[in-house]
């Protein structure tokens, strides 16, 4: 996919006045955030399983290594194969291999953005096999040619008269005079048409939740059961995840899970959780014949012993995202790359660059909501700021903000200078707002006054009108 | 002769720079309502700024400096109050990082944060203030700003004291621990988006029918009432210390 | 170097590490793998048989599926019948080799065509075994193999499942033990499903729908306890 992520403003911009966009983003502020408050709300060991999730993260990252070779080494047991890929491009071609070998012309695939990450769709179909995505979701958006706007809802951004113009537009096999208006008629025409694919289809790729060091299991979680089939239909399952999925034990990922769905979707549990562990058995009369998992690093090795660490520790539950006010304003596409929202302003520059996604650590409020609701404990305005701090060293930020910035800290680094200047100014300025106590236009103010009014200020400083009530309290004890 | 009473609390008042220039009387209601409660309190005049601007833009350097001097300002005092969330949370929760492994300055800025509180919350988890003896009509809604709320855990103490207010109704917003959109710099460098997320907290504090609102922070509510007032809202916009203090001569914010 | 060096050689690199055997951090390490140290256990389902049966009621039904209690497993078949004639569905199920579902009296229900063997697409209504299922959430935890097939889980629009109260375990940890006593420690059949409540997306403007790729009903027997 493109990246647009430099020209974020623009994004944005383009986002605020999309009336589509807007409507649909009404229904991230609508649905998950109180359904998230409720789940963990009924269960009391919430906040301590947050901190025990964040411990045994903490611990999988300073024993990587290790927990990778005993995965792969149970995965090897039970029948299946670990590839390794340091890059997207390794990872591709690894899948690539695996689809010639197998003859493969058509891959169903199960919800994820670490597909979305390597580019694995464009890929595929350039190299002559169709890939097809399952979620009802993702299912939408290829269909539009459109990427994901969020990580665990990646058509939030549509309206369902949408979705219907594209099932007209696609599903030409359907009578015309067939009735879409409602979400659950659009739904049933998906199940059908994607109901024979997995059938059709030759591997089922999926993602991880977590890897499982104890017994060389992937975990997979979803709502609607499409990975489920995607990995048990065809011939060959693929399991793409990044490194730092794995966890130690089946008792850690269920820690987590107890954090996951609630955080998400505000359910307990996700509908279905499921548990492979290489190929079927003799004694399976369904599942794949083979077992691939393909372990990717593309970048996580990196953060590892850096200030965005902690960054490694995300779930992909989205509740940052859905409690974002610059995410509910803007939408998903507007960070112009794969992960959006918080999580995605400190992945982003981490994975592309911070020269290219130099804005999205920027444009946070620091309201702090993000790190509220994160189950992992993610201090994600802080690592903003560590990638505020590294494009301010590398002199990233514009010239405009940077002089700005220098002119008021040469006053707010002499405050003698700084209270002469402002005991001057204030008062003029306080003058200027006239009766109505506000500026509706200011020289250099324009980004304020664009919007909104400014206050006036009411006219002396306090520091000046303190100093006079100490002038007088000293006179009336002379 | 009887033993002395304990000494009154020696507060540094830390007026923040936006009280200082732009509402000077949320700074008196503060030194009102705390030596209403018996503190002594004082304003150094070597304080600035808290840093925020530079800290919140990468410039860590420039923030050591500031806080290097606002540290030194304030170190006699028993306490150190900020009548904004965002300013004691930044002198509380990141003056100490700022100094990470430096054997001099670390423990200076921990010591010294530990005396920070916002002014609120002073009054009442310090103090022990309950009521205030304030008279006010009509109905409030009160805003959570964020640093305040998430950082410092501000909710209730604010509430209780406004509740004590005779005459005065608390009528909360939809959304009232939702960013308005101010972030500092944010509004500026992102001001279309700041819009957008300030047009919501407009609508909230519309829908919820008070005649007032009130929050801690300078920022935020100098953000909210310039909506407002663009809207033509007739809404007033108050320091939540000015109402508790019962010091309202001062027209609104953004005026009526 | 291969891949699989580079990426662990430079987490070696960040972590000061070595691949050395004795490396403490790989004693620490084996020891948590061999001894899973027992995490946060809400309290919500540690209780009594029949509190947890109570519990895995409730919640199993506020993810959506239904549930009944029968007494003895000599009842399953009629209140399957029952069930097929109230949602208008055919007289027919699909089901693997599990001997507690196979040792039934099926023949008792003339007209019910009881049919062996995994999925392939067309059955209406699939029954399966479950291993065990979980108080706290709600949860039936069914494990892949001959005995109960994962296609049965997955394809059928009706799935019904019948657990022995018995195996209503308190906690998701407690079945993971159950597991690792049935397979091995260390060992896992193909495909365990965890399911909660039947399939749904909320993908199209976030509206609820139930029946998204697998089955749109969920029906929990549990057999046995009060």
């Amino acid at each position: 996919m493109q990246i647009t992520s430099p020209t974020f403003k623009a994004n944005a911009h383009a986002a605020l006045h999309d009336a589509h966009l807007q409507r649909a983003l009404g229904n991230v502020r609508s649905g998950f955030i109180g359904k998230r408050a409720k789940a963990a709300k009924a269960l009391p060991e919430f906040e301590q399983l947050r901190d025990n999730a964040k411990a045994i993260k903490d611990h999988v990252l300073g024993h990587l290594d290790i927990y990778l070779e005993a995965y792969e080494k149970k995965v090897e047991d039970a029948g299946g194969k670990v590839h390794w890929a340091e890059s997207a491009a390794e990872a591709r071609g690894i899948i690539l291999d695996i689809c010639r070998m197998n003859n493969a012309r058509t891959v169903t695939k199960g919800k994820s953005m670490l597909t979305e990450e390597i580019e694995l769709n464009d890929f595929l179909e350039a190299s002559g096999i169709q890939p097809v995505e399952t979620d009802l979701g993702e299912y939408i958006i290829q269909l539009r040619g459109e990427h994901p706007s969020h990580i665990i809802a990646p058509a939030i951004h549509l309206n369902k008269d949408q979705v219907e113009q594209d099932f007209r537009r696609v599903h030409t096999e359907f009578p015309t005079d067939r009735d879409l208006t409602e979400p659950q008629q659009l739904l049933s025409e998906a199940r059908q048409v994607l109901r024979q694919k997995y059938f059709d289809a030759d591997i089922g790729i999926t993602g991880a939740n977590f890897l499982i060091a104890e017994t060389g299991t992937s975990i997979i979680v979803t709502n609607e059961g499409n990975g489920d089939l995607t990995q048990t239909l065809p011939r060959v399952h693929i399991v793409i995840a990044s490194i730092e999925k794995v966890v130690p034990t089946l008792d850690d990922a269920a820690q987590i899970l107890r954090l996951l769905a609630r955080s998400a979707t505000g359910q307990d549990m996700s509908v279905y959780t499921t548990l492979s562990t290489g190929p079927k058995r003799v004694s399976d009369p369904d599942g794949p014949d083979e077992y691939h998992v393909i372990l990717l690093d593309n970048g996580r090795s990196a953060m590892l012993g850096t200030e965005f660490q902690d960054a490694l520790r995300c779930i992909r539950c989205g509740a940052c995202i859905n409690h974002c006010p610059v995410y509910h304003s803007v939408g998903g596409h507007a960070y112009g790359w794969v992960y959006p929202g918080p999580i995605g302003a400190v992945l982003t520059p981490s994975l592309i660059g911070v020269d290219k996604a130099g804005h999205l650590p920027n444009a946070s409020t620091f309201c702090g909501r993000c790190e509220a609701v994160c189950p992992m404990r993610i201090p994600l305005p802080k690592m903003m700021r560590h990638w505020r701090e590294k494009e301010f060293e590398r002199g990233l930020n514009p010239a405009v903000a940077r002089y700005g910035l220098k002119f008021w800290l040469w006053f707010a680094k002499r405050p003698r200078l700084y209270r002469l200047t402002t005991y001057l100014a204030m008062p003029v300025m306080g003058l200027f707002g006239g009766r109505k106590r506000r500026f509706r236009f200011l020289p250099l103010a324009g980004g304020w006054v664009r919007h909104r009014d400014l206050p006036a200020p009411e006219g002396r400083t306090f520091m000046q009108q303190w100093r006079d009530r100490d002038t007088l309290k000293q006179d009336a004890h002379a | 002769m009887t033993q002395a009473a304990s000494p009154p609390p020696r507060v540094g008042l830390f007026v923040t720079c936006l009280v200082d220039l732009f509402r000077p009387s949320v700074g008196f209601a503060a030194v009102k309502l705390m030596e209403d409660a018996g503190c002594v309190v004082d304003a150094p005049a070597a304080q600035t700024c808290c840093g925020q601007p530079a800290y919140n833009s990468g410039d860590r350097e420039d923030t050591r400096d500031i806080a290097k001097s606002t540290i030194e300002a304030f170190e006699d005092f028993d306490y150190v109050v900020a009548p904004s969330g965002s300013c004691a949370g930044m002198l509380k929760k990141h003056y100490p990082g700022l100094f990470h492994g430096d054997a001099v300055w670390e423990p200076r800025a921990q010591a010294f944060s530990e005396k920070v509180h916002e002014l609120i919350s002073f009054l009442t988890d310090v103090l022990g203030v309950t009521q205030v003896p304030a008279t006010a009509s009509g109905k409030a809604t009160y805003h959570d700003s964020c640093s305040g709320l998430r950082e410092l855990g501000i909710h209730g103490q604010p509430r209780q004291l406004i509740a004590s207010v005779k005459g005065l109704k608390l009528a909360e917003m939809a959304d009232a621990d939702v960013c308005c959109g101010f972030g500092g710099t944010f509004c500026v460098k992102y001001g279309e988006i700041s819009n957008a997320i300030v047009e919501k907290k407009a609508a909230n504090i519309a829908a919820s029918g008070a005649d007032m609102l009130l929050a801690g922070d300078l920022g935020c509510l100098m953000n909210m009432a310039g909506k407002l007032k663009r809207q033509g809202s007739g809404i007033e916009v108050r320091h939540v210390a000015e109402v508790l203090a019962g010091l309202t001569d001062q027209p609104p914010i953004g005026g009526k | 170097m291969n891949s699989r060096d580079a990426i662990l050689g430079r987490i070696r690199n960040v972590l000061n590490a070595t691949d050395a055997e004795d490396d403490p951090r790989r004693i620490a390490a084996t020891a948590r793998i061999d001894f899973p140290p027992r995490g946060v256990i809400p309290a919500r389902g540690q209780l009594g048989l029949d509190g947890r049966i109570k519990l895995f009621k409730k919640m199993a039904e506020a993810s959506g599926a239904t549930v009944e209690k029968v007494t003895s497993p000599a009842d399953v078949p009629k209140r399957l019948a029952a069930y097929l004639r109230k949602h208008n569905l055919g007289a027919k199920i699909r089901m693997g080799g599990d001997k507690r579902l196979r040792s039934m009296p099926w023949a008792e229900e003339r007209t019910l065509q009881v049919s062996i063997g995994p999925s392939d697409g067309t059955d209406e209504v699939a029954v399966s075994h479950a291993f065990a299922a979980i108080a706290e959430s709600g949860t039936l935890a069914l494990v892949s193999g001959r005995d109960n097939p994962t296609t049965l889980n997955l394809l059928p629009d009706h799935h019904i499942v019948v657990v022995n109260a018995a195996n209503i375990t308190g906690d998701m940890e407690t079945t993971l033990d159950m597991l690792r006593e049935n397979f091995g420690k260390g060992v896992m059949p193909r495909t365990v499903n965890f399911i909660t409540g039947p399939s749904r997306s909320a993908d199209i403007e976030q509206t609820l729908l139930l029946g998204a790729h697998g089955p749109r009903a969920l029906h929990i027997v549990i057999v046995g306890g009060k």
